[in-house]
């Protein structure tokens, strides 16, 4: 049988699906021509939003490249418009030429839908529906303005992802609150407000009047209040509109959208239609789930195999990061109905549960929604909830189940339970790939798309994995801070930055933390984060930081202390020997020691003596050396070319400079630093975490070294001429490991991580190392001190007994 | 009951401690809330690591030297088969008072 013409206009999310089923169900039944008017093949619109964030790349969301389309035989025709149909000889006639058909496929997706207000054609006003408009929005730079017309789901993924760049984003909403299609009002509440504390402005029963421009381009958005609303870009994010007009030309039955019956045929035959321009049943299509079932159907339909469309309720989850909602089902008021609601302000929480005879039809969750899916199954099923009524809302865990364990949630699961809704794909299918050898989540995705499109299901089909590989499976390396949470440190430092969270309540409190105030895992490391993300704005806790940073000193195996004064560089002098040598005398330290580091280590001292024999060293002009830090340790020197014939540059001085630079910074471990006057690297500077070898023509900065349970080389950085560079590069190398590195990473696990390609480039672009030095100028300002000198004078008493009782129970 | 006054409850840092010294050696007392006080061994049975120099988390704190961690309302080491002494302690009128007769008992112990 020769193989049937199939023509497809539209390379959407829709058709798109329809292409996979085809072709891995049939893939010699058609000949197929794929038409596409933007210039590229298919890819995840829906993730656009964490594109535009920043959380993705669009590399990351392509789901169909030119190799997937070249393997299926599907002769693209990107970028070119079709002009018409001519149903009559079976032809579609393209820009570039005709092609006849056997079927066709409309995909013709829509349009988004463009309030026509005065202005609305002036340059710096876009819709947000594809790539082009994304990259408008990432073009805009920290502290441009730009307006946001809609306040649904698109609309508040555009402002969130812009805000995250540092733009000033306004919302206008004509409706009193927020995603008024899928939220109630007090949960419309909770999201403006978390949006608000995000930075984003929010208007609400607004209406727009104008657009005003300046040559040509958009300058402000007018209400009919009289409001102006200034902006660089003004976004409308108000609906879309399916897209009909080819359609209705070729004289196809079309009302809001392209009529279709459940196989997905339209008024002809030979001619289907699928996606966002098709009207079923007197309902259009946004989501996506229902744009997957409509492909699912279409392909079958086309094999010749029964397949019936069949519309079913929606769950909706917003993508922000931090703004954790979800509704699903009904939720209006209404004659027969009940409520059944839980609020936690404290904790931002809102719930809300209604119930229609004995069953539950609609759920709005705002804060936390772990349990959004057990609702959605309950509201699907149609589940009798008349005995459990009572503990409804407080989910799954309450009811009568043993333990509110997720796996055992999961476990629990039936099989026709839905997992990925983007997908419409239920535990038994997860479960029988699983089985068929998929072992991790991507061979997961790989074979039943589960978790493929929005991810929200990630976490859930993980627990599917690890319960039914058992030990099999191996958890992938994002792996939460501690038990006190479920989010991985490169998660809350992303949250601090761009939520802003600056105090450890905050981190508390917005990240959910299910402690009351962590534990000794996290509580260190959200301080770090924090006053390396905010130091004007956080104050460094003592309470949050282990023993020998609290206390300035390394606690030792018998509970005492070891007291290593800070020598700049390794250069020290008489008079400072002599301080050093009576503080040992009169502390009666019982061992004195050289370290590894260039430095004189007072081991056994007291911890009540701390005070005293601080305030003696710093009357020499010894400061802390914080040999107990994360933070600068030593920067070890050879004698460069002040003694040594072979000595190219001035070592020593370029130690005590970058030392005096850098000490007293917090960093996410210990930092050492080498400098060598010449390369046979006296310093050992090549297994530091940046070292410096001299040479005739200036200096090799190279970094990532390690001495310690891994022995590492450095890896070179670059290469510099002067010493002032060679500071630069230095110090805006450390405060790029201070932004971006996880607590307790050395740096050259941390620059395995992000790569030594990412750091060169950082450091190598001059306004990059500008900000970074600034950045690290300014945290000095606060930390670039001598806690010694500090603690001695005004803490003292905190090193002593709070009181003393031995002698009133010697009575 | 024999309640001695040892000192201010803005003395010890809130999630933080102090140490009490009596004959028979050191009593850690810990401040977890504004008003929530604790009074235990400052010995962690382990390998005696000074547990006033500890992380404190909730009612809990986590030994400085290798991390065990003790529930200050019990003294049950979380995980491990150990427990520390717990004396009765208490905040009224903004100062900490701790029950003397029960620290002597320790020694008699």
């Amino acid at each position: 049988m020769s193989k049937q013409k199939l023509v497809v206009i539209g390379a959407g999310m829709a058709s798109g699906r329809v292409l996979e089923h085809l072709t891995d169900a049939a893939p010699d039944a058609f000949d197929i021509t794929l038409f596409n008017a933007e210039p590229r093949g298919n890819y995840n619109r829906i993730m656009l939003s964490p594109v535009l964030s920043g959380d993705q790349a669009y590399t990351d969301i392509v789901t169909h490249d030119e190799a997937w389309y070249a393997d299926r035989d599907i002769t693209c025709r990107f970028g070119e418009r079709v002009l018409e149909i001519d149903r009559d000889a079976k032809v579609v006639v393209g820009e570039n030429g005709h092609v006849s058909y056997d079927k066709l496929i409309f995909g013709t997706g829509s349009d988004p839908f463009m309030i026509p207000l005065p202005g609305h054609d002036l340059d710096g006003v876009i819709a947000y529906r594809d790539l082009e408009d994304t990259e408008r929005m990432m073009g805009l730079q920290a502290g441009q303005k730009c307006v946001v017309i809609g306040g649904g789901l698109l609309g508040l993924e555009a402002a969130a992802g812009m805000a995250a760049r540092g733009v000033e984003v306004t919302v206008v909403h004509i409706m009193g609150h927020l995603m008024e299609r899928q939220l109630d009002e007090a949960a419309g509440y909770l999201l403006r407000k978390s949006l608000e504390d995000k930075g984003i402005t929010i208007c609400l029963q607004a209406n727009s009047k104008e657009i005003t421009g300046e040559n040509g381009h958009v300058k402000a958005l007018m209400l009919d209040d009289g409001t102006e609303l200034p902006c660089d870009l003004l976004v409308m994010a108000v609906g879309i509109r399916p897209s009909v007009a080819l359609a209705k030309e070729a004289g196809l039955a079309v009302g809001r959208g392209i009529h279709v019956d459940d196989q997905m045929g339209t008024s002809d035959a030979d001619i289907c239609a699928v996606g966002e321009c098709v009207e079923h049943d007197g309902a259009i299509f946004g989501l996506v789930a229902p744009l997957y079932d409509q492909a699912k159907v279409l392909a079958r339909s086309l094999l010749g195999q029964e397949a019936r469309f069949v519309q079913k309720s929606l769950s909706t989850k917003l993508k922000v990061t931090g703004c954790d909602l979800f509704s699903a089902g009904d939720f209006a008021d209404g004659e027969g109905r009940e409520d059944i609601v839980l609020r936690d302000p404290a904790r931002g929480i809102y719930k809300r549960l209604v119930i229609e005879g004995n069953k539950l039809v609609g759920a709005v969750m705002y804060g936390d929604t772990a349990d959004g899916n057990w609702f959605f199954q309950m509201i699907k099923d149609g589940t009798d909830i008349d005995e459990m009524r009572e503990t409804l809302i407080f989910g799954p865990a309450y009811q009568g189940g043993d333990t509110s364990d997720p796996l055992s949630a999961v476990a629990a699961l039936p099989l026709d339970a839905e997992i990925c809704g983007c997908n419409g794909v239920c535990k038994g299918t997860i479960v029988e790939a699983i089985a068929g050898g998929a072992g991790d989540l991507g061979a997961v995705r790989a074979s039943t798309k589960a978790s493929a499109s929005c991810g929200t299901c990630t976490g859930l089909v993980e627990q599917l994995l690890q319960v039914t590989l058992g030990d099999d499976f191996q958890l992938p390396t994002a792996q939460p801070v501690c038990g006190c949470t479920d989010h991985t440190h490169e998660d809350v430092r992303r949250l601090i930055k761009t939520m802003p969270l600056k105090s450890q309540e905050a981190v508390w409190q917005e990240l959910g933390w299910k402690t009351r105030n962590g534990c000794h895992v996290c509580r260190p490391a959200i301080n770090f984060y924090l006053l390396a993300d905010w130091p004007l704005d956080y104050q460094d806790d003592p309470q949050s930081r282990f023993i020998n940073e609290r206390k300035h000193a390394n606690i030792q195996k018998d509970g005492t202390f070891s007291v290593v004064p800070r020598m700049w560089g390794g250069i020290t002098n008489p008079s400072e020997l002599r301080a050093i040598a009576d503080a040992a005398d009169k502390y009666n330290v019982p061992t004195v020691k050289v370290t590894g580091g260039q430095r004189i280590d007072l081991l056994g001292v007291k911890g009540e003596d701390l005070p005293g024999i601080w305030s003696d060293l710093n009357r020499a002009g010894l400061v802390s050396g914080h040999a107990y830090s994360k933070g600068l340790r030593t920067v070890k020197t050879c004698v460069g070319t002040d003694h040594c014939r072979f000595g190219t540059q001035d070592s020593t001085g370029l130690g005590i400079k970058l030392e005096k630079a850098l000490w007293g910074s917090w960093t996410p471990h210990k930092v050492k630093l080498g400098v060598s006057g010449c390369p046979r690297n006296c310093a050992e500077a090549t297994c530091k975490d940046v070292g410096i070898v001299c040479v005739d023509s200036g200096y090799q900065v190279s970094v990532g070294g390690a001495a310690g349970m891994d022995v590492k080389e450095t890896e070179k950085l670059c290469d510099v001429a002067s010493e002032q560079e060679a500071l630069d590069v230095t110090i805006a190398f450390v405060q790029l490991y201070r932004e971006n590195a996880k607590y307790l990473d050395r740096a050259y696990k941390w620059i395995a991580k992000v790569g030594l390609d990412w750091v060169q480039d950082r450091i190598a672009d001059p306004a990059e190392r500008a900000r970074l030095i600034v950045a690290f100028e300014l945290s000095q300002s606060i930390y670039r001190k001598d806690p010694w000198a500090e603690h001695a004078t005004h803490q003292a008493e905190r090193y002593q007994p709070l009181a003393d009782l031995t002698l009133e129970a010697a009575e | 009951m024999s309640w001695v006054d040892i000192g201010a409850v803005e003395a010890v840092p809130e999630r933080g401690a102090r140490v009490l010294k009596t004959a028979m050696g050191c009593v850690a007392v810990f401040r977890t809330g504004p008003e929530e006080v604790f009074a235990v061994s400052d010995t962690c049975p382990h390998k005696a690591g000074p547990l006033s120099e500890g992380i404190v988390h909730g009612q809990s704190v986590t030994c400085p030297l290798h991390n065990w961690v003790f529930d200050l309302n019990t003294g049950e080491a979380q995980g491990e088969d150990a427990s520390i002494a717990t004396y009765p302690v208490r905040v009224e009128a903004g100062r900490i008072l701790v029950d003397a007769r029960a620290l002597a008992a320790r020694s008699a112990a």
